[in-house]
């Protein structure tokens, strides 16, 4: 919300700075976001009255303007607007003058000229050519109220604040809701706008009648009858005020309802009264199949539970939203209806919604509005249709059926210092609140608080405990350390395998990223069995932002994949990236299923550095680089991973392995399909690693703390097996059946050799064993029967002969 | 005094035992020929200690006089064993063909790791809220809109709702949707205080996610530390001091926070904290308040008893904050000229 601080001078003094004002009102909570000042470089350029005006000797658009500059001579000056009058206050521009060009946008010095044959000696300016907005449809028309010869600055320069307002309170989208929290904050008081008679004052109304018939959404309606209303420009003073705050003029009647919304916070509405069938008001649900045409031109059809404002006949206005085209205050208009109605809030914001029109009242009633300050503001109206549409007050209704009592708050100084921690003294709990509005007596445990009418977000002790901490300043609260008992932990495992994960990921060298959650379903087809996509589908989001990001991921491939492919066409090196994250699988009429995976991707090819003697180049990332970081993750977790072929859809075949702890799959590994690659345009083989954290913590819990066993202080007898298989055996089947034997404490597969002598279809794998006993020295007859033991086992089970055994 | 030792001819084997390891100590720290050298006059040559030693035997007395010369002989092979030995591994190393290496050669091609900045970020915050006692949990991303909104004091049609832009999940029950990406990580001070009784000192790291068009400070993905302290005697002091530690904990001990009244349903009273940026700016950081006595009443608390503070850490602010990043899109762009950074 945008004030004048022209404006809301009127009602209290600013006695700060803007900016010292702003902190303030910020640091209380009321938001100043933005400072914006209405000035310019405005030398030479005067408060002007156009005296006369007359035609233009040689051309038929522009004419000569005398205008009256307090100089003892009026100056007489071209002039091409066609809003300009005789009588209006402008803004005169004299020689020497730094103004906006119109055209250019830049700026340029005023200088005499000879415009079509007349000498010009300065110019009447509009806003773009002051700076002070774009407009330039005709020149700038100011309050009548200014003085002729003032500089424009002295007249016209102003602070505008722009407020980041929160919801909770519905008083401050107004200037006088400003105005309280400035008096508050500064010491001040409030000027209150002049009001109308009340009610008792006035005649009621016998040609109109209100009947609430939806009391539950509409508390009170004050209908005031305004006869004898010449419909007009506003005063100047007026459209000022409004553009000020953005908003646009349109005619007295209207923008008196604007003015009065925008000083109170209390939407008006304007009805024509002679367009309202029967002179009857019935404030109703709207009836099946009802519609209405709106002042904006656009034709909605109702929900029973809309509110509406009738007539004897049909629905005239979506109460607090908008007015219908018919009963709109026009030219002719002479009797005006004014409306100031309390609507609920829940349901004017659901209406809006729904017709998707959040209007100014609109955005105001949903906040939730007193049913006092529908009178105060109606009171205000009333008295400037009088003052400024010539109108007199025929009447009015003022529909309450049940006046609701004052809140008042018990307020015990035992809450407030339990809430602050802090006791505070009585004058800096009255002062603050008495200057808020709010009624304070004191008890004898405290103080029975009574909210001002226009608050309607003050219910209980904290809500008053509130008001007075930010207007004693939360800075000036005292501050402590944290006392008491420590809550028993709450060990969180899935978290720590995460944890650990990632740490293992990094040290092996991979990159962490964090992907996006939501994909495309075509993304998760890609990589993953259409059964299960169709069987359990992912969850879609019903207001997706784009159709790339339409469904929660059941997967961390597609993101992770996108990321690789983000990176490769950025850079040739190889690349290793990692994500930890959640996956959402759903689950019916349940909050989804949320699993934690990791999933690793690397491939390219690794520098070739040649240039240390005697050393490798760094190995390329391929298979079993990828399973060497699985070895690291499963080494840092101290579990054993145990990898035997599989199959899966994102996976070459033949080039896919399932991870195992004991006979629980906990993942899988591979090269990804080419054409799943392809599908992320991905043209180089890469390899990935998934692992499944939740099933990970499963195991990790299963096998229970780490237990220390007590190294052999026995030496080993370390002896090379080299055993011949068919080529179908898997190294792993062979290194199972050798480890099986007590004494063997390792193995490690160091050659695999096909060729001549080996048979064709067969393959010779050369072991390293050690054989090991945790008591004693082994001896070489227990070696040989170990030995022998594992011979027979490999012959027996796998077929297998020993070479050179 | 050794002087004395050799002049008395108390020469024993103890004696002898303390010159061989300081001898061979000091053998040790030479590092080349030059020093080898030394050492060697100094034990070895004509006038060296082990020498002089061997000189003195002639004066002991005869019984003693044949063992005491075995064992000096003994030292003297010994050290001079070692010297041989020591000087070909000086040798070695200065007439090796490449002595000098050349130092600025790159190191062997390793991957280097990296973490993301906001699981940096994150284990910064959580060390600093663990430090002060707090346990660390997490919540459901996918949330239902009673957690989310409702029980948090928003119902439906709240204007507060405008607060937080929500991505629905296309499931419809009972004609309405009630299933939500949460739009932030407040829904687990429900979740968590139905199943748990005070003493509670809690954090809630998690992502959430709002309808939003993204920009350089604007993210529709973005990650939460949710933090809810409840138990007797809990005041805004202790809101005040636990985020000011948080603060000073993460930013420096001279950086300033400050305590602004702001609204947020589930709160009161309920502040904002900024923090003063190096270049004078006041810049947002987190949300907090007063657990709100009606939220604590429908857990079943005595509200009148147990008073307790929340606060919702935006945590990318936070590292965009620590590490000078000007674009939020930076995080998810993952990018690894980015990633790399960190």
């Amino acid at each position: 919300m945008k004030l004048s601080l022209r404006w809301l001078a009127e009602y209290v003094d600013l006695r700060l700075p803007p900016e010292e004002l702003a902190h303030r009102l910020t640091m209380a909570g009321v938001e100043v976001e933005a400072i914006e000042k209405i000035a310019g470089d405005w030398d030479h350029v005067v408060v002007g009255r156009v005296q006369a005006l007359a035609p233009h000797p040689n051309a038929d658009r522009l004419r000569l303007a005398t205008v009256d500059v307090g100089a003892s001579e009026p100056f007489t000056v071209v002039c091409g607007a066609p809003n300009i009058a005789v009588g209006q206050a402008v803004a005169f521009a004299h020689e020497g003058a730094r103004l906006v060009d119109a055209r250019s946008g830049s700026f340029r010095v005023l200088k005499r000229s000879n415009i079509r044959g007349v000498e010009s000696a300065g110019m009447v300016c509009s806003d773009r050519e002051l700076g002070i907005s774009d407009a330039h449809e005709g020149i700038k028309v100011l309050s009548e109220a200014a003085a002729v010869g003032t500089p424009l600055a002295a007249a016209i320069g102003d602070t505008i604040f722009d407020f980041s307002l929160t919801p909770n309170r519905a008083d401050l989208f107004s200037a006088l809701g400003i105005a309280r929290e400035v008096a508050a904050l500064t010491a001040g008081n409030v000027r209150e706008p002049e009001r109308g008679d009340t009610v008792g004052e006035l005649p009621p109304e016998g040609s109109i009648s209100v009947a609430i018939e939806a009391p539950d959404l509409c508390p009170r309606y004050v209908a005031t009858l305004v006869r004898g209303v010449t419909v007009a420009p506003s005063p100047p003073w007026l459209q000022a005020r409004l553009e000020a705050s953005g908003s646009r003029p349109i005619n007295n009647v209207v923008d008196i309802t604007n003015y009065v919304m925008l000083e109170f916070g209390q939407p008006l509405h304007a009805f024509d009264f002679d367009k309202l069938r029967g002179g009857r008001i019935i404030v109703r649900r709207a009836r099946a199949d009802e519609h209405v045409t709106l002042i904006d031109g656009s034709g909605h059809a109702l929900r029973t539970d809309d509110l509406v404002i009738a007539d004897a006949e049909e629905a005239v206005a979506v109460a607090g939203v908008m007015g219908d085209a018919l009963s709109e205050v026009s030219d002719d208009t002479s009797t005006v209806l004014l409306e100031s109605a309390t609507f609920n809030g829940p349901s004017i914001r659901r209406t809006a919604a729904a017709l998707k029109l959040r209007t100014e009242a609109s955005t105001r009633f949903e906040k939730g509005l007193t049913p006092e300050l529908a009178l105060e503001a109606s009171r205000r109206a009333t008295r400037l249709f009088v003052e400024v549409c010539g109108g007199t007050v025929a009447g009015v209704v003022d529909a309450y059926p049940q006046p609701r009592d004052p809140v008042s708050i018990t307020l015990t100084h035992e809450r407030l210092a339990r809430v602050l921690g802090s006791e505070l003294p009585p004058e800096q709990v009255v002062t603050p609140l008495e200057a808020l509005g709010f009624t304070v007596d004191l008890l004898p445990d405290g103080y029975a608080v009574t909210a001002p009418y226009w608050r309607s977000d003050v219910r209980i002790a904290d809500d008053v405990v509130e008001e007075i901490a930010r207007i004693v300043g939360y800075d000036r609260l005292p501050s402590a350390p944290l006392q008491g008992a420590v809550p028993d932990p709450d060990p969180q495992p899935l978290r720590d395998t995460g944890a650990r994960v990632r740490d293992a990921f990094a040290a092996a060298g991979l990159v962490e990223t964090i992907n996006y959650s939501l994909v495309s379903i075509d993304a998760i087809t890609s990589v993953q069995a259409l059964a299960t996509i169709t069987d359990r589908p992912p969850l879609a989001v019903r207001n997706p932002m784009s159709e790339e990001r339409n469904v929660l991921r059941t997967t961390l491939r597609p993101g992770l994949l996108e990321s690789f492919a983000t990176n490769r066409r950025r850079q040739r090196r190889a690349i290793a990236l990692f994500e930890i994250g959640r996956v959402f699988h759903p689950r019916p009429d349940d909050l989804p299923h949320e699993r934690t995976f990791a999933l690793a991707l690397l491939g390219g090819v690794g520098p070739k550095a040649a240039v240390h003697e005697g050393s490798g180049s760094a190995a390329d990332l391929d298979f079993f680089e990828a399973k060497a970081i699985a070895q690291s993750v499963a080494a840092a977790l101290r579990l054993v991973f145990t990898y035997e072929a599989a199959e899966d859809p994102a996976l070459y075949t033949g080039r896919a392995a399932r991870v195992l702890v004991g006979g629980a799959a906990i993942g899988c590994i591979g090269q990804v399909a080419p054409a799943v690659a392809a599908r992320f345009e991905i043209e180089e083989p890469i390899y990935l690693i998934e692992l499944d954290v939740d099933a990970l913590t499963q195991v990790i819990a299963e096998r229970g703390p780490l237990e220390f066993t007590p190294p052999s202080r026995f030496p080993a007898v370390v002896e090379d097996l080299a055993v011949v298989v068919d080529e179908a055996v898997p190294a792993a089947d062979v290194e199972r059946l050798i480890a099986r034997s007590r004494l063997v404490e390792r193995v490690e597969l160091f050659d695999l050799y096909r060729g001549a002598p080996i048979p064709a279809g067969k393959k010779s794998l050369a072991f390293s064993i050690d054989y090991r006993a945790p008591d004693r020295t082994l001896t070489d007859g227990d070696v040989a029967k170990a030995r022998k033991g594992v011979s027979k086992r490999l012959e027996r089970e796998l077929g297998a002969t020993i070479r050179d055994a | 005094m050794e002087e004395r030792l050799y002049g008395d001819h108390r020469m024993d084997d103890i004696d002898l035992a303390a010159v061989e390891r300081r001898a061979l100590d000091e053998l040790a720290a030479a590092c080349d020929s030059a020093a080898a050298a030394a050492w060697r006059a100094r034990y070895l040559g004509k006038k060296g200690e082990v020498t002089q030693l061997l000189r003195g035997v002639g004066a002991l007395p005869a019984d003693q006089r044949k063992q005491a010369g075995q064992t000096a002989n003994r030292l003297r092979a010994l050290l001079q064993e070692a010297f041989d030995r020591r000087r070909a591994v000086l040798e070695a190393f200065s007439s090796a063909p490449s002595a000098a290496i050349d130092v600025t050669l790159p190191a062997r091609p390793h991957r280097q790791g990296h973490l993301h900045p906001i699981t940096l970020t994150l284990r910064e915050i959580e060390r600093a809220f663990r430090d002060m006692g707090f346990a660390v949990v997490e919540g459901p991303q996918v949330e239902w809109d009673e957690y989310n909104f409702e029980r948090l004091r928003i119902p439906a049609d709240h204007p507060a709702r405008d607060m937080w832009d929500t991505l629905w999940i296309d499931y419809e029950r009972d004609g309405r949707y009630p299933m939500l990406l949460r739009t932030h990580t407040s829904p687990m001070q429900i979740r968590y205080i139905e199943r748990h009784r005070p003493p509670i000192r809690v954090i809630v790291p998690g992502t959430c996610y709002r309808y939003e068009a993204t920009d350089a400070t604007h993210e529709w993905m973005l990650t939460q530390v949710e933090g809810l302290v409840i138990d007797e005697g809990i005041s805004f002091a202790h809101l005040k001091g636990t985020l000011e530690a948080f603060v000073h904990r993460l930013f420096g001990p001279d950086v300033e926070a400050r305590f602004r009244c702001d609204y947020f349903p589930f709160v009161e009273p309920g502040a904002e904290v900024a923090i003063r940026w190096r270049d004078g700016r006041w810049i947002e950081l987190l949300g907090a308040g007063m657990v709100h006595p009606e939220i604590l009443a429908a857990a079943g608390y005595d509200s009148a008893r147990y008073t307790g503070f929340a606060f919702g850490i935006g945590v990318e602010r936070t590292a965009m904050l620590r590490y000078g990043i000007d674009d939020i899109r930076y995080f998810y762009n993952n990018a690894l000229g980015f990633l790399e950074q960190f």
